[in-house]
């Protein structure tokens, strides 16, 4: 960034940005609300009050109410005191909206990111899904559900490492 | 805005996924592996993020001020919508899967369908919850047909469950008033629409676990009228005993 655009002030609408985007993900700590694309949009009200957009992945996501106390948390420590988080449901999510740097940071914390663009899937279609540790092909889906309900438990038959896959939706 | 009809549907829909979900949350701490305990709280999870929408929306259309968990936890059993088949205890693991493949090859396309309702919510919600069953009915379709093509012992309790249930079936089909009239007015879906898709996905995993097909049998219904089976009142007991004991109560 050049030394003019930096010493611009920085809008509101940035600051907000700037603390609700660094938000975690409680469960996959790796990710951001922003990275995961759970962060729809900030809109900020003539009232001055902050609105926050956000869409769960999945409908029973418990880490929902996490990020909106998380939320609150960061907009009051950046000096915003009328906060709104609005969640909606409509464009579905989707793994696509991962953005590439967050599938780096999801393979270098060990999760095999999802692979592909998300489609309906066939029946009794698998995923051929890479292991995070040794790059080896040659890997087993041991259970469609992991630990989280965004994520499958995979086995890699070359390092005999389990692994966890961040399902394709 | 009230809208009566509209909200006994969506009611229907919530207390399927939600006696589905505590039903299967009966197996947290007791399935045969880690693995499938976990499977089996991650389907009864997603189901009760869909049945928190529907019982929201619900009590939205209602417009009379109560909120989701009004809705879950203070109907008694008559009042009550959702079909028989959810409610039928897990007793073993093959009626539990067996019950689980039955009902997600109809909500699969169901939810598929409902992508096109003129009801927001709706759509909003059919459109996460169709990839969510997308999982229950590969995660059923597996163990089926492990189950059925596996030991004698297996492939017999296989059988048994589908003899059993097979008679809930036919109500997932049901079209009885509210639903027609809420068809015509582009809310909600025919069940003989997916009947097709139903029959494709039952026969296939059925022949691939070399179980035969039950012959066309009388179908017992009721549910989506409050008549149930002997079995939802003890469902509810402990799932609502919580909040008739300390009504409000939140933490």
């Amino acid at each position: 960034m050049g030394e003019m655009l930096r010493n611009q002030p920085v809008s509101s609408q940035q600051r907000a940005w700037n603390a609700v985007s660094g938000v975690l993900d409680p469960e996959v700590p790796a990710l951001t609300i922003e990275d995961l694309g759970v962060l729809r949009k900030i809109d900020l009200l003539t009232d001055g009050t902050v609105e926050v957009t956000i869409t769960p992945t999945y409908t029973g996501c418990p880490a929902m109410s996490m990020f909106v106390v998380d939320i609150e948390l960061a907009l009051v420590k950046a000096g915003f005191d009328k906060i709104v988080v609005k969640t909606v449901l409509s464009p579905a999510w989707t793994t696509d909206w991962l953005t590439s740097t967050a599938r780096e940071k999801l393979l270098a914390y060990g999760i095999a990111p999802p692979v592909g663009k998300a489609s309906r899937r066939a029946l009794f279609g698998e995923d051929e899904v890479s292991c995070p540790q040794c790059k080896s092909d040659d890997t087993v889906l041991s259970s469609e559900f992991g630990s989280t309900a965004c994520k499958a438990l995979y086995k890699c038959n070359k390092c005999l490492e389990p692994f966890e896959y961040f399902k394709c939706i | 805005m009230t809208d009566n009809v509209l909200y006994t549907y969506v009611v229907r829909l919530a207390d399927d996924a939600i006696i589905l979900s505590q039903r299967l949350s009966e197996w947290c701490g007791h399935a045969s592996h880690i693995e499938e305990d976990v499977a089996l709280s991650n389907i009864a999870l997603d189901l009760i993020g869909q049945a928190r929408i529907l019982y929201s929306h619900a009590a939205g259309l209602e417009g009379k001020g109560r909120t989701e968990d009004d809705i879950c936890f203070f109907r008694v059993e008559r009042q009550y919508t959702n079909c028989l088949l959810v409610e039928q205890p897990n007793a073993d693991f093959a009626v539990t899967i067996t019950r689980q493949l039955f009902f997600s090859a109809f909500m699969l396309p169901f939810w598929t369908a409902l992508k096109s309702s003129n009801d927001d919510v709706l759509s909003g919600l059919a459109a996460k919850a169709e990839k969510e069953v997308a999982y229950h009915l590969r995660h059923s379709s597996e163990w089926f047909i492990r189950l059925g093509d596996g030991t004698p012992e297996s492939h017999s309790r296989i059988e048994a469950a589908v003899d059993d249930l097979w008679m809930y079936t036919g109500e997932l089909f049901d079209l009885d008033e509210i639903t027609n009239g809420l068809v015509k007015r582009g809310l909600a879906i025919d069940p003989e629409t997916l009947r097709s898709e139903w029959n494709e996905t039952i026969n296939a995993v059925l022949a691939r676990a070399t179980i035969s097909r039950p012959d066309e049998c009388w179908m017992q219904i009721g549910g989506r009228s409050g008549e149930h089976t002997e079995h939802l009142g003890h469902l509810l007991s402990p799932m609502q005993y919580l909040q008739r004991s300390y009504p409000g109560e939140t933490w």
